[in-house]
């Protein structure tokens, strides 16, 4: 591991990242600063400005970042052009002003039509191993794919037919011809510059973040009681992973909580499921199969109702909580664990009953309010369309 | 690996590459390159309905599902024990199709009480597939398996399905150690009940017992498929454990000249396998806690599960699957309830290739 040198925005492999996690708990120190992205910009590449000693997300080898592409990349983000009747573009179910998620409960997209899920936000997105509540695509370039096609958020009849929408504007001609040298523009050629420009949406710099580091003010005594609580009593750590390395408070896994398992059948609407054969993001588009969560995509019975576990950076910002946007605040979501989620044939075995009292989900609360970065208002500002 | 090779990559080890992560994908990419001695992918891990255990190459293939140590106490229905056999039995009964019978691999009880055996008699009542039972030492050491044979008939026997002889062992009998110590029945089942086993009497067949499984198997042809029940493992693990059948090398002389004998044994509470000459031995999973692997004498052959997560009631247990080929030889699926089930091939017991460490979730 000493031996090897890393550029930046190539490809460190998820064992290594496994290995130097555990190895940085144990040090309990950032290590490694030498691994950290500040290589020489050679021609348009671009280096992610990350802290030292947190492992880079995974950027796939055909697609490295460049300042061109996130440019081009932000361009389209905010591009309602980009659904069928212009009216809705990736910023508005990903809105900078709201976290980069969009406050409402369950995505809406063109005329109105209403989604099955709550927007996740795409701040540090670029650092999960999946995208999607259920995990159904693994790069970002994959999910921006979806949601142009989806008939309830962008409405596209195809892929083909968005590439044609695109080439056909003048502007993006030049760019595109520009930055990637593409004469003939690609449905991977828009997803690419959407994702590059994604991956610069990550946020450091919390009040957490500076406490970790060794500023004990950095928290009030209420988080810093609340970060004790969620290492320990109320049990929170065991998903919501967090180590100096990969500071994103995830497992990268997925968990059934019981959300939404009230009323419903799920042994048959998964046998229906498995046997139509249909694809994952059809699935979990309509309002029955899409509470079957990484169900759809697995197919395997333990998996039913299990959604994948969110980040927690900057959740404050975020509400309201979970797959469905069932809960409003997050005092209601700690109240949710409280309780023990909803009990279901599948619920994790990680979840029970904690017995927090009042002040104990006061000071919960007021640790994931200490995971707001910062780095926001910088972000933010950049990007008003 | 360039996208490109990924996906080609991808697709030779999961036809279907749909919900795996980058992150299990490289680390299964990196064990590849690392542990692969031979072509193909031995161990498969289930990731889509598709490939969901039925092996059925014509028409005489079988699946049977197991559930195994549940060590229950007597503290009803809501205790995390009772739960976790509940859960069990629901998944068995959710199998679609359903297997053609269900083993219960022993340990029922944890102190052998009968108001344990009781409750667990009670929940395994609900399960819809005809059910075979086998006694562990928990289920027998409190007062000789009197209750045991009144709620379940011998603990020995043997019976045939669609060309295989099933065959089921007591194999947890220990040279008596408790009437010279004047131990009372509860004293004698905390004994046996410990981990650690400080007395050092280990498990046996016994002779008594041998004898029996020698007349048993003198009416079966050689060519006939035979598959043995058995709680202890019928081979040496760690002694000090009782992961251990004393007299194994006794009982393996007399499945020797079968042409097909596979072992389905509990007691270790983990992913087991083993092969000794021409028996292939397979572990099942316990339903109420996991035990660790021994410091020492874990089978060659074994693909170990990943240290479970102690925050979590149910991670590192399960059930499974036997899958009984046409040939007689056997697949075995561990359905882990926290993580991806494991899928351990005849064929990779019997070749000693490769495994390829999948991802686990």
């Amino acid at each position: 591991m000493l031996g090897i040198r890393i550029k930046s925005g190539i490809a460190f492999t998820g064992a290594i990242r496994n290995a130097v996690q555990i190895f940085c708990v144990v040090l309990g120190v950032a290590c490694f600063p030498h691994l950290v992205a500040f290589s020489q910009p050679k021609g348009d590449s671009f280096a992610l400005n990350l802290p030292p000693g947190v492992l880079e997300p995974i950027i796939p080898e055909d697609n490295p970042l460049t300042k061109g592409k996130v440019d081009l990349g932000k361009k389209l983000f905010f591009d309602k052009r980009l659904s069928v009747d212009d009216t809705v573009s990736c910023a508005t179910c990903h809105d900078p002003e709201k976290g980069f998620a969009d406050g409402k409960v369950i995505a809406v997209g063109i005329q109105d039509r209403k989604g099955t899920r709550n927007s996740p936000t795409v701040l540090n997105a670029a650092f999960f191993d999946t995208q999607f509540w259920d995990g159904r695509a693994i790069t970002l370039e994959e999910q921006a794919k979806q949601p142009v096609i989806n008939p309830k958020e962008m409405g596209m009849s195809s892929h083909s037919a968005l590439v044609e929408k695109i080439s056909n504007i003048p502007d993006y001609k030049t760019s595109f011809k520009a930055v990637l040298a593409a004469d003939q523009i690609t449905i991977d050629h828009i997803a690419g510059a959407i994702a590059s420009f994604e991956r610069t949406l990550i946020t450091f710099n919390a009040p957490f973040d500076r406490f970790i580091a060794g500023e004990k003010g950095a928290m009030s005594e209420s988080a810093q009681r609340g970060w004790q609580l969620f290492q320990g009593k109320a049990r929170c750590i065991t998903c919501h992973e967090f180590n100096r390395s990969y500071p994103f408070f995830t497992d990268n896994k997925f968990h059934n909580i019981g959300v939404a398992m009230k009323g419903k059948d799920f042994e048959s609407l998964a046998r229906k499921a498995a046997s139509r054969g249909a694809n994952p993001s059809v699935l979990a588009q309509e309002e029955g199969s899409a509470e079957l969560g990484r169900y759809v995509v697995t197919k395997e019975p333990k998996d039913i109702g299990a959604f994948k576990t969110s980040g927690l950076r900057n959740i404050a910002l975020t509400a309201p909580f979970l797959h469905d946007g069932s809960e409003p605040t997050l005092e209601s979501v700690v109240e949710f664990y409280n309780k023990g989620g909803i009990p279901n044939p599948n619920l994790d075995g990680g979840i029970r009953p904690l017995g927090l009292s009042e002040e104990e989900k006061n000071d919960l609360v007021a640790f994931m309010e200490s995971l707001t970065s910062d780095d926001l208002p910088r972000l933010v500002s950049g990007h008003n369309p | 690996m360039s996208t490109k090779k990924e996906g080609k990559h991808k697709q030779s080890l999961y036809p279907s590459s749909a919900g795996i992560s980058r992150r299990e994908f490289l680390k299964t990419a990196l064990a590849t390159g690392v542990l692969a001695t031979g072509a193909g992918c031995a161990i498969r891990v289930s990731t889509s309905g598709a490939q969901q255990v039925e092996i059925k190459q014509g028409t005489n293939g079988f699946t049977i599902a197991y559930i195994s140590d549940s060590h229950l106490l007597a503290r009803g229905k809501e205790h995390r024990f009772a739960k976790a056999l509940i859960k069990a039995v629901e998944d068995v009964n959710n199998l679609k199709p359903q297997p053609d019978f269900v083993l219960y691999g022993g340990d029922l009880a944890q102190l052998g009480l009968r108001e344990e055996l009781s409750l667990g008699k009670d929940i395994i009542a609900e399960l819809k597939p005809k059910l075979y039972m086998m006694v562990g030492e928990h289920d027998w050491y409190f007062d000789m398996g009197e209750v045991w044979k009144e709620f379940f008939g011998k603990p020995t026997y043997s019976f045939d399905h669609k060309g295989v002889h099933f065959i089921v062992l007591n194999s947890v009998v220990v040279e008596d150690y408790w009437s010279e110590a004047k131990m009372t029945p509860m004293e004698r089942m905390l004994f046996m009940a410990q981990l650690d086993n400080p007395k050092g009497r280990p498990f046996t067949v016994g002779e008594e017992q041998r004898k029996w499984l020698s007349d048993d198997l003198s009416a079966v042809s050689k060519d006939t498929p035979i598959v043995i029940f058995s709680h202890s493992p019928l081979y040496k693990y760690y002694k000090a454990w009782n992961f251990w059948t004393d007299d194994a090398e006794d009982v393996q002389k007399l499945l020797a000249p079968f042409k097909t004998v596979t072992v389905i044994h509990g007691h270790t509470h983990q992913v087991l396998t083993n092969k000794v000459g021409n028996i292939a031995f397979h572990g099942m999973l316990s339903t109420a806690w996991p035990w660790p692997y021994a410091p020492e004498g874990i089978p060659k052959l074994t693909m170990q599960m990943d240290r479970p997560d102690p925050f979590n009631q149910f991670d590192g247990m399960g059930w499974g699957i036997i899958d009984t080929l046409p040939n007689g030889h056997v697949n075995k699926t561990y359905k882990l309830w926290e993580r991806n089930p494991m899928f351990v091939s005849h064929e990779k017991v019997s070749t000693g290739g490769g495994f390829v460490s999948g991802h686990s979730y």
